[in-house]
């Protein structure tokens, strides 16, 4: 059985299609990555998912429960983190967990310790007793994923659980979260438009103006480019590239002033080329395919685009605002 | 169906945050006793005795049922802020039944107001209104009842509300209008026609008129508009209509 099975769900807002005809599968245990820009369609599906919204067309179930016929099964069964902040800054974390595992029936004998643990494990025990006020972004984020974590979800949902924090906060905080699945026994759907942090991800979906657009492994929509890409400046670029031709057998190409071309022997290939070309090459480097150039390759577009129209600027500053308030 | 978890999570942390936050604490207390000594006590001089009751005793039933308004409606609304700051959602996501999360909200409301009407009832000695163990429970108990049915009123707007601007809007042409259409300052029988029909279908003008039926006994009703018996029944059957509406509407605007 899958732990989330989702099909052809389409949810409208006055008209406008947010999610259109989506279809995905979740295998229980994996790391699942909901992949897209500013608007895809991420959210709106998560909170079909979590009960939080009904869809208007299609159906959706998590652990073998239909999120719009069994919405108390699913959400005794699921665990989230929502993309905007969602504790209580006036009350302390041990409170914030406290409550949360009276919310989800946490019975008395184990609830105290449960809520220690979660706040040990993520290494804020010492200031358990303060205001959530007084924490940093980065705390936060922290607490919330152990708050969602307190009474053992079955399937736990992250909604760009590291936006707004610094790269150590978000290495940090992905290290706790892949070790999930494993210990916990737990199956993670989550959300990023930092293309870098799908790599954890067993399984990717990438979503655009609401439209599923690619499915697969990393590796596998990686794989879809040709492989890596090497760039290349001899001392005579046009002599070079018919020596390249000739010793590879591909098609390599002069873009300004490097020869390029993509290869799927990378290891092999760069120290044949030295060896034949010898000591007229002056630069040699290779890039790998990262999952940016596979949504460039399939939209034409950067995900997260230098030139973010106004709109989507506008939001990112407003959320950025709202977690600098949310600090003070 | 009746969810104690819900409720219990909701009323430890509505009465923790109030107990915490000093100024609204402060705040609640010294707000009466403003009106009852700044505004009853100037007014007292120009306004004659009714049926042996001075003015700023007169009143004293009035800033209690205040005190309830403000509480009630402030409590409930806090539901626009749990929406904005997205502990809502926390509740909405987890396995609770909504009507429990409705209840929980009306009865940690009725509980802070009940810690306010507590502390105004030590003020009594002061205004020369002495109250036996007896009133003091049906003061109390009334308060309740009329908490609890101005909490679901409460409710009832902050589920239509989703950001702060709303919050003068409803100060202003929600509760303003509520306590001066009350009898709280001045009996309803005494004002114009129109004032007078709407005080009528105002909840508040019936609690505050229980008030000053318990609190004034002796006066033989001229303090008081109505039999204690009518402002009971009309409190639980408001109470009965807003908490089924509230909830009802909870259960459709917020999933
Ligand atoms: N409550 C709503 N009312 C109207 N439109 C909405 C609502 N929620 C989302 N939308 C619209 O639906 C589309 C998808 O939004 P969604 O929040 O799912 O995007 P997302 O992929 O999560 O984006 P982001 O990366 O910015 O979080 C957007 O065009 C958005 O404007
Ligand atoms: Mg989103």
């Amino acid at each position: 059985m899958s732990a989330i099975s989702v099909n052809g769900l389409t949810k409208k807002f006055n008209g406008n299609v947010a999610v259109k005809e989506v279809n995905f599968e979740v295998k229980p245990g994996t790391i699942f990555g909901f992949l897209g820009p500013n608007g895809a369609g991420k959210t709106t599906t998560i909170n079909i998912l979590c009960t939080l919204m009904g869809a208007d067309a299609g159906s959706a179930s998590v652990n073998g429960y239909d999120c719009s016929k069994e919405p108390d099964d699913v959400r005794r069964s699921i665990g989230i983190v929502f993309q905007d902040p969602t504790l209580d800054k006036d009350l302390t974390a041990y409170e914030n967990l406290l409550y949360h595992a009276y919310l989800y029936r946490v019975p008395k004998p184990v609830r105290r310790r449960t809520v220690e643990d979660a706040i040990r494990f993520i290494g804020l025990y010492e200031r358990k007793d303060d205001l959530i006020k007084t924490y940093s972004g980065g705390m936060k984020r922290r607490l919330e994923v152990a708050r969602a974590l307190v009474h053992q979800p079955k399937v736990l949902f992250l909604d760009e659980p590291t936006l707004g924090l610094d790269p150590q906060s978000r290495a940090g905080l992905w290290t706790y979260i892949r070790r999930l699945p494993e210990t916990m026994d737990m199956t993670i759907f989550m959300t990023t438009h930092y293309m870098e942090e799908a790599e954890v991800c067993d399984d990717i979906c990438i979503i655009d103006h609401g439209s599923i657009i690619a499915k697969g492994a990393p590796s596998e929509l990686k794989s879809m480019l040709g492989g890596d890409v090497v760039y290349l400046i001899a001392d005579d670029n046009k002599k070079a590239l018919g020596m390249i031709r000739d010793l590879l057998d591909i098609e390599a190409e002069i873009k300004g002033d490097e020869i390029v071309f993509p290869t799927k022997k990378s290891d092999t290939c760069i120290p044949e080329i030295i060896r034949t070309l010898g000591d007229s090459v002056r630069s040699i480097r290779l890039q790998r395919p990262t999952l940016n150039d596979v949504f460039l390759k399939i939209t034409g577009r950067e995900i997260r685009s230098e030139h973010a129209d106004s709109g989507d600027q506008l939001r990112e500053n407003i959320r950025a605002y709202r977690r600098r308030s949310d600090r003070q | 169906m009746i969810d104690s978890n819900v409720i219990r999570v909701i009323i430890l942390r509505e009465v923790k945050k109030f107990v915490r936050e000093k100024s609204r604490l402060i705040s609640s207390i010294a707000r009466p006793v403003i009106w009852l000594f700044l505004v009853g006590g100037g007014l007292s001089r120009l306004v004659p005795d009714q049926g042996g009751v001075s003015y700023i005793q007169f009143i004293y039933p009035g800033i209690i049922g205040m005190t309830v308004l403000f509480s009630s409606i402030f409590s409930a609304i806090s539901i626009i802020w749990d929406k904005e700051f997205g502990y809502m959602k926390e509740i909405l996501v987890a396995p609770v039944s909504r009507s429990s999360i409705v209840l929980g909200k009306a009865l940690s409301g009725t509980i802070v107001s009940m810690i306010q009407v507590f502390m105004i009832l030590l003020l009594s000695p002061f205004l020369g209104i002495s109250l036996d163990l007896f009133q003091v429970a049906e003061v109390l108990l009334i308060a309740f009842m009329l908490s609890f049915c101005l909490c679901n009123i409460g409710i009832l707007i902050a589920v239509f509300y989703d950001s702060f601007e709303s919050f003068s809007v409803i100060m202003n042409f929600i509760v303003m209008p509520m306590f001066f259409l009350s009898g709280a300052m001045y009996p309803v029988n005494k004002l114009p026609a129109v004032l007078s029909w709407l005080a009528r279908v105002n909840p508040l003008t019936y609690g505050i008129d229980g008030l000053k039926n318990v609190i004034f006994p002796l006066s033989g009703g001229s303090v008081s508009d109505f039999p204690v018996g009518t402002d009971l029944v009309i409190i639980v059957l408001t109470s009965a209509i807003f908490i089924t509406l509230s909830t009802l509407l909870f259960r459709t605007r917020l999933k």
